[in-house]
């Protein structure tokens, strides 16, 4: 296949319509009535081009978890969603915690080719939290990891959270915090309310998530540091972060979809599918991180795509794993929930699922999106299509998606990563022809 | 009645339906011969996966009285932690072709899984699911509240009117939730108990009204009041200082037995801590149902076997 691709009559994200041209891996010319010869070209009329989605909060689950998810399955499963890079958490095993395994990671992604994987690394030894990862290793490392988090786990220890937020600065580097205060939530299955009163399930109250955001966003203030709030699904969690900004500390805030268009009344059948963690909250909280997602209190979405073997889902639900995919879904739960109902346009699309978990993460190439000299990261999206979302929508190992049988908006019709197309008419490129590539680009790009 | 997972799906009607038959069922008991042959040739499962010596020998007197096959699986721990998953064992049961699975189980929610999930097609039972549901106690302190309200007229009554103060550990009280949700929809005016740390967030919302004082409670006279036992585990998890202070605060001791209507009933779903939540003299005095309780307890089981084996069932729905 020809090095050169040339996409025609996309529609931008600003709603301009043109075409893209790509050679050797990066965008060479935008405008209209383009032409290359020999180019591979993409009709794109009536799609939507985003810049490449970038996923500040994926589990790729390998080493130790292969069951589960592989770093190939999961980079499958980003590029079928629009994805070009994604961060691999560190909850592995061996845990994310030292250079050899964050170069691993890497080194896998690299070699699977779908996407950029950027390994985080863990906070605390072990994930333990009880003494400081090799930081400064990581952020030195082949990997340059930048984001450093015990996700699924809580810095809980004031102390502890205080010298991490400050010695990642030290390497220019970001704490994401899963914020969950661990006492308050022990054996919490579920959203605290009324429901989980009547259901029997021990309740995740949202101020045990609320209190510690709280907390860090002080500690990030007095410190003078950068910190990341993962994951964020309480309506008052929204108010804390919108004070924190307008005091100027600098935090960034995530939602995931699923916290943008599901609520805790899918509790109600005890179907573990639904059993997430932070919970499924309140309506009011849906609409609380809707409009922080729209009025910029809350910066990007971020998957949480959490594989797990369908025996951790098949069973009652106190003994259910917490945790949903998402790779796939991701774009078009994003347009039922925010796009649909009109508080996002495209360009904020593409600000908040690309260009700005790119910067959090400090993943270079994506500050412009769609433009000349960029590297050629984009997808193309068709956001009029509809589809009952299913089993075979989806593309990495775990089939545990709260969407199966819902009807979803919008379709991923084609993603270029590295100036390769990753999905053509709506379907992966072969995994060998993807590795082919990603070893000749490899060299490339040194 | 395809199932039994909870009180909430039961209208007046049904509930006074089965009240109904349970107090046929009763009757057998009295009879020289204590077995009806209805249930002969069916299969029940008693899948204990929490020990209850009572609850289970409860369900096995009134399917052997009802002359069903019984069978009792103690299927230890949960599906993480050892033995085989809930999915299996309800595979397991379904391929020995069980009619009727009576599942107590410690995680609230297994026995609606096990009956919307496919695995199996026989008619659950929910026999108490973590902190969730405990039907069958609802109903038979809903037909001992009955029966001693209005004796052998006491077929096609429903509660109306009838106050019931339930106290104690509300929050965690499966036995609690199935009695609000049975006890209001039948018709009785539902009062609830506890410490604050004891009552659920949401508690509100319920078709109850709730407080803090127990001897304000009893000053109202209701026509019940039923004691909760507290589970040696609340003690060391700061939902209150001391056995000693609940004990005080919410206990149901001499003093307030004495306090309350003479004709006013004291209930407790056993076991009993004595001396806790309440005195040796409540449980053993001429107001306490303990014992009519256990005795209803066959006769309303019966009923709900009955109701769910004997032929009027209807196949489809759960059955996907």
């Amino acid at each position: 296949m020809s090095s050169t691709i040339l996409v025609t009559s996309a529609t931008m994200a600003d709603g301009t319509v043109g075409d893209i041209l790509v050679r050797d891996g990066a965008i060479v010319e935008l405008g209209r009535g383009l032409s290359a010869a020999g180019a591979t070209v993409i009709d794109a009329d009536g799609l939507v081009a985003l810049p490449g989605l970038v996923d500040l909060h994926t589990h790729l689950r390998e080493p130790g978890f292969e069951q589960s998810e592989t770093v190939l399955s999961g980079s499958r499963a980003a590029a079928i969603g629009g994805f070009t890079a994604v961060h691999a958490m560190a909850n592995t095993s061996p845990v994310a915690d030292t250079a050899g395994v964050v170069e691993q990671v890497q080194s896998l992604g690299d070699a699977a080719g779908y996407v950029t994987v950027r390994p985080v690394g863990a906070v605390t030894v072990g994930l333990e939290g009880r003494s400081l990862a090799e930081i400064g290793a990581m952020a030195t490392s082949r990997a340059a990891v930048r984001v450093f988090s015990d996700d699924g786990k809580c810095v809980s220890d004031p102390l502890l959270m205080r010298r991490a937020l400050e010695y990642v600065t030290t390497f220019g580097g970001v704490v994401a915090q899963h914020a969950q205060e661990p006492r308050l939530t022990e054996g919490a299955q579920m959203n605290e309310g009324a429901l989980s009163g009547r259901l029997g399930l021990a309740g995740w109250p949202a101020v045990a998530e609320e209190a510690i955001i709280a907390r860090d966003v002080l500690l990030a203030e007095h410190v003078g540091a950068r910190l990341h709030v993962c994951h964020l699904s309480t309506a008052g969690s929204v108010d804390v972060i919108r004070w924190a900004k307008a005091r100027g500390i600098r935090v960034t805030a995530e939602v995931t979809p699923h916290h943008l268009l599901l609520t805790e009344q899918l509790a109600s059948g005890y179907d573990a599918r639904y059993k997430v963690n932070p919970p499924l909250r309140r309506d009011e909280d849906v609409q609380a991180v809707r409009q922080g997602l729209a009025d910029g209190t809350i910066d990007i979405v971020a998957t949480d795509h959490a594989p797990h073997p369908v025996e951790s889902k098949d069973c009652e639900w106190d003994a259910a794993a917490f945790g949903m995919v998402g790779l796939e879904s991701a774009l078009s739960v994003v347009q039922a929930s925010v796009v649909d109902t009109g508080l996002l346009a495209w360009r904020d699309v593409a600000r908040v699922l690309s260009a700005k978990p790119a910067e959090i993460g400090r993943v270079a190439g994506y500050a412009e999106g769609i433009a000349v000299g960029a590297p050629a990261e984009f997808t193309l999206y068709d956001a009029t299509a509809s589809r009952v979302f299913g089993l075979g929508d989806l593309r990495g190992k775990g089939r545990n998606s709260p969407y199966l049988e819902r009807t979803l908006p919008g379709r991923v019709v084609a993603t270029v990563h590295r100036g390769y197309p990753t999905v053509l008419d709506g379907e992966l490129v072969d995994t060998d022809e993807i590795a082919a590539r990603a070893a000749a680009g490899g060299a490339q790009h040194g | 009645m395809k199932h039994l997972l909870s009180t909430r799906d039961l209208g007046r009607d049904e509930a006074v339906g089965i009240l109904d038959v349970a107090e046929d069922m009763a009757d057998v008991a009295d009879r020289e011969v204590r077995k009806l042959p209805t249930l002969r040739g069916k299969t029940v499962v008693n899948l204990f996966f929490e020990d209850s010596t009572r609850t289970r020998i409860s369900f096995e007197a009134a399917a052997k009285r009802l002359s069903a096959d019984v069978i009792n699986f103690a299927a230890k721990g949960s599906s993480v932690s050892k033995g085989e998953s809930l999915k299996d064992t309800a595979q397991t049961l379904a391929a020995m072709g069980a009619d009727a699975v009576v599942v107590r189980h410690s995680a609230s929610g297994a026995p609606s899984l096990l009956a919307g999930s496919g695995w199996i097609d026989a008619a659950v039972v929910n026999a108490g699911d973590g902190t969730h549901e405990h039907p069958t106690q609802a109903l038979l302190d809903a037909f001992t509240i009955r029966r001693r309200l209005h004796g052998a007229a006491a077929r096609g009554r429903d509660l109306d009117g009838v106050s019931v103060t339930i106290v104690g550990d509300i929050l965690h009280s499966r036995v609690a939730r199935s009695n609000v949700w049975l006890l209001s929809a039948l018709g009785a005016r539902v009062h609830l108990v506890a410490p604050a740390t004891l009552l659920p967030i949401g508690v509100t919302e319920w078709p109850a009204t709730s407080g803090y004082d127990l001897d304000e409670a009893l000053a109202e006279g209701p026509d019940v009041v039923m004691m909760l036992r507290i589970q040696s585990e609340r003690m060391t998890a700061a939902f209150f200082p001391t056995a000693h202070e609940y004990s005080r605060q919410w206990g149901f001791g001499d003093e307030r037995l004495a306090a309350l209507r003479p004709d006013s009933m004291v209930m407790h779903p056993g076991p009993m801590n004595r001396g806790l939540e309440i005195s040796a003299g409540a449980a053993d005095s001429a107001r306490s149902t303990v014992l009519e309780q256990v005795a209803n307890g066959v006769s309303t089981r019966m009923a709900v076997l009955y109701l769910l084996l004997s032929g009027s069932r209807t196949g489809g729905e759960g059955e996907a």
